[in-house]
């Protein structure tokens, strides 16, 4: 079952166009990635999707149900955390979980116990004196400690450092088991690629890539090392090789997945005496959309 | 669809009650002390009815009604009227801002810092937050004008009757609860919350300025303002009630006005346009006084206007003044026979030092703008570069004494121009120039303090602002009252000599400009010493 929906999304800031004609789906029981550089439309995305900011074209629902219409319902069963947490200074943290958790509905008392433990967050504090990762720990908490059906997360981990990023991403992992489904907007490349099923890449305001990461991985480029019997003086102007160079007598190259077939014949008529290869990471992919879309930024081949 | 606005509005209006128990608890309790407290003050100042038949006399001079509204009842100006005459616009006018302060608070200031956001993520209706901010203020200002009201019936008074202090009472509401439509209205059209203030100030002045004008000349004008509506009740005398429910039917459309704007707008955005800036700074940024200008350059301009606006409606009534005291001889007679000044020259003294107070405000509105931008983390960027924590609190302190100087000089400079022009003999613009700025070393002393406290308690900076209103309440209040004398010493502006009636005193000058030199140094240093705020 389809969870999130968004048919050719747009929307207008007066003249600026944030999304134009964004198609995104989440299914049921997966963690879906929404990744781009900054200012690509992700956070105008999920605010749409949380009936804040109204549409100007194209349609979004959520369980099924319109996501400006229905709001009110469907908010009963998500769960969102922002990147930027701002709360009320003069209440503590603790009563702000609970403010949310009484708005809410449904909150499991004894995961938020255990969640406040793992985020060793002090919940007597009052919420002016936190810091931001703090601050979004409190967020986090609220959120996973609801029994939400769908958890939409913006950037959650900016301000975390390693050690609770790690509780995160349990908690992602156990969302899932449970049979949840994630929207998680990031820039770390890292935490997508280790959490989400399906990543969708976003970037001025259109989706220019999504499935699998290794439907992904497909478009991408591999990375080689080899040594030859010979040397190989064309290799640089082969179809489909990048960024040719020398590293202690190897030869290091990159290859577009479509044209691996013709430069690994050609690369073996040289004879090849010691070959590595390195999977393409999500950052590839993104360097080289990026590389695609600002000619000045690509890279020497 | 009423789910989808309304949903969990009970959480949400309980929430905010608890949140701002304290906050309600202080306004509260101080608004309903005052006014009972100055109600049994005003009774039995004047014991005869002569006694305060000369007075009401004095109080229908248009001066007089410029600066507090039309007297009524002068052929019965009783205890009860004597007091609301006086004291009901400028208690109002406290209403409206406080209403103010907590409507942008609720609606607008929370939105800008994310957290009707996270509210809106939730189960809870698009215009739930709106709603509660409405429902709680409205009902937080009519509780304290149904308490104003019966408590100034229980003090048993003398033509101090129920009705009357009912109305008082709800004329005081009223008020509060038009500036909370209001501002609910302007938290829709701005796109900040010092805009929201702003604007919701600049038009509580605007409507004072309009009642002041409408009520010397023109009705029409005075009924187009709130304020001058609500002195249209004629409390303890006539005791009106149709000038309340006309402000019921501006409740009405203000609040469905603020909902439809609410509605069709994107949550973050406004409707009053912020035009794209520079790419580039200029070289006056550059530097912490200019960084300082730039970001209050609204607010200064704004206030500057104000200042003049204010000192000019004030100079035009001189006119009107003049030929009521010279068509009324024998009130000049009985009142300035043991004076060699005219009444026009004891009126000025009043008035300036209403002035001075009020050019006060802006003047520690830029000083105290330091506390929030340290409490944002933003004055951090400039100490960890290459700016000297003294630096920081120079610039704003610089700052500080330049507006109170020039702030000050507009409101002169208006009444002067305005008073020049309608007077057949004008006051000379030094007499006006000196009897303004020998409050200069008062204003520092203000500015001393402020300095104090941002350097020594940053966390009861607030505290400012009641001893503003204290001085506001004793200086306008001393004239009329027989207040101690030791109620007006703890106001610096009590120690100021009254040019042109008074003589030049240099004593008191000299010993608060001292003083204003030995706060700023405790304040600088102290601030020098402690944490920054986070
Ligand atoms: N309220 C707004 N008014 C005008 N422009 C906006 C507003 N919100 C976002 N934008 C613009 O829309 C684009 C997308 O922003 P956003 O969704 O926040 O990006 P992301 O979250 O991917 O960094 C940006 O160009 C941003 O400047
Ligand atoms: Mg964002």
């Amino acid at each position: 079952m389809t969870i999130v929906t968004t048919k050719a999304l747009s929307k207008k800031f007066g003249k600026v166009t944030a999304l134009d004609g964004v198609d995104l789906n989440v299914e049921e029981g997966e963690v879906y990635g929404f990744i781009g550089p900054n200012g690509a439309g992700k956070s105008t995305t999920i605010r749409i999707l949380l009936g804040i900011l109204q549409a100007t074209s194209g349609s979004a629902q959520i369980f099924g149900k319109d996501v400006w219409q229905d709001a009110v319902e469907i908010h009963k069963r998500i769960a969102y955390v922002p990147g930027d947490v701002n709360l009320w200074e003069n209440l503590t943290g603790g009563e702000v979980i609970d403010l949310f958790s009484k708005l809410r509905g449904k909150t499991n008392q004894k995961k938020k116990e255990r969640l406040i433990e793992q985020f060793q967050l002090d919940p007597s504090k009052k919420c002016g004196t936190y810091s931001k990762g703090n601050r979004q720990k409190i967020a986090l908490v609220a959120a996973f400690a609801s029994e939400a059906d769908l958890y939409i997360l913006d950037e959650p981990t900016s301000g975390l450092d390693p050690l609770m990023e790690r509780v995160f991403q349990e908690c992602v992992h156990e969302a899932k088991r449970n049979g949840k489904s994630v929207l998680l907007s990031s820039h770390i490349l890292s935490e997508v690629e280790r959490l989400c099923d399906r990543i969708g890449i976003i970037r001025q305001g259109k989706i220019i890539e999504s499935g699998s990461l290794s439907e992904m991985r497909h478009l991408t480029r591999s990375h080689f090392f080899v040594e030859t019997k010979s040397s190989i003086p064309e290799l640089g102007s082969q179809k489909g090789v990048h960024d040719v160079r020398e590293e202690e007598g190897k030869l290091g190259f990159q290859v577009d997945t479509e044209n691996l077939d013709q430069v690994m014949q050609y690369v073996s008529k040289f004879g090849i005496t010691k070959l590595e290869s390195k999977s393409p990471t999500l950052e590839d992919l993104f360097m080289r959309h990026y590389e695609k879309d600002s000619p000045n930024r690509g890279a020497s081949s | 669809m009423n789910r989808q606005l309304f949903a969990q509005l009970g959480t949400i209006i309980k929430f905010q009650i608890r949140q701002n128990r304290w906050r309600f608890m202080i306004w509260g309790i101080s608004l309903i002390f005052v006014t009972v407290l100055i109600a049994s003050a005003f009774t039995g100042l004047y014991q005869t009815d002569l006694e305060r038949q000369a007075i009401a006399e004095t109080m229908e001079n248009p001066a007089m009604t410029a600066m507090v509204g039309p007297g009524y009842g002068i052929d019965n100006y009783n205890n009860g009227a004597m007091m609301a005459h006086q004291m009901l616009l400028f208690t109002a006018i406290v209403f409206g801002i406080m209403s103010i302060l907590l409507t942008s608070r609720h609606t607008r200031a929370e939105e800008e810092d994310g957290q009707i956001e996270l509210v809106r993520a939730l189960p809870v209706g698009r215009l739930t937050n709106l709603t509660a901010t409405i429902i709680v203020l409205t009902g937080f200002n009519f509780l304290i004008g149904l308490v104003s009201g019966f408590s100034l019936f229980a003090l048993q008074l003398e033509d101090i009757g129920l009705e009357g202090s009912l109305l008082y009472g709800f004329s005081l509401s009223a008020i509060g609860i038009f500036f909370v439509l209001f501002t609910a209205v302007f938290a829709q059209l701005s796109e900040s919350s010092r805009g929201t203030v702003g604007f919701s100030i600049g038009f509580l002045l605007l409507f004072y300025l309009m009642r002041a004008i409408g009520d010397v000349s023109s009705e029409a004008l005075a009924l187009a303002s709130p304020l001058g509506l609500v002195l249209r009740t004629e409390v303890y005398v006539n005791n009106i009630w149709w000038p309340l429910f006309v402000l019921l039917i501006q409740f009405i459309l203000l609040f469905f006005f603020a909902f439809y704007l609410n509605k069709i707008r994107d949550v973050g955005a406004g409707f009053l346009p912020s035009k794209a800036g520079k790419r580039n700074a200029t070289k006056s940024l550059l530097s912490p006084i200019g960084l300082n200008i730039r970001l209050q350059r609204t607010g200064i301009i704004a206030w500057a206007f104000a200042m003049f606006v204010l000192g000019i409606s004030y100079g035009s009534v001189f006119g009107d003044l003049e030929s009521f005291f010279a068509n009324n001889d024998m009130l000049e007679q009985m009142l300035s026979s043991n004076t060699a000044y005219s009444l026009t020259e004891q009126f000025l003294t009043m008035l300036m030092v209403i002035l001075a107070i009020l050019s006060t405000i802006p003047t520690l509105i830029l000083l105290m703008r330091m506390k929030k931008e340290e409490k944002k983390g933003r004055t951090e960027h400039l100490i960890s570069r290459s700016v000297s924590k003294y630096r920081l609190l120079f610039s704003y302190t610089v700052l500080a004494f330049v507006s109170s100087i020039v702030m000050l000089g507009l409101a002169i400079l208006g009444i002067w121009l305005a008073s020049a022009s309608v007077m057949e003999e004008p006051v000379a613009a030094g007499t006006f120039f000196e009897a303004g700025f020998i409050y200069l070393p008062a204003i520092w002393a203000m500015i001393g303090i402020g300095i104090t406290l941002l350097g020594i308690f940053p966390r009861a900076t607030s505290l400012i602002w009641l001893y503003v209103i204290y001085s506001f309440f004793t200086v306008y209040l001393g004239g009329l009252l027989d207040l101690p004398q030791w109620l007006l010493n703890l106001s610096v502006y009590g120690h100021i000599p009254q040019l042109p009636v008074e003589n030049v005193e240099w004593f008191p000058l000299i010993v608060l400009v001292l003083i204003t030199f030995a706060l700023s140094i405790v304040g600088f240093t102290g601030f020098r010493k402690r944490d920054t705020l986070v």
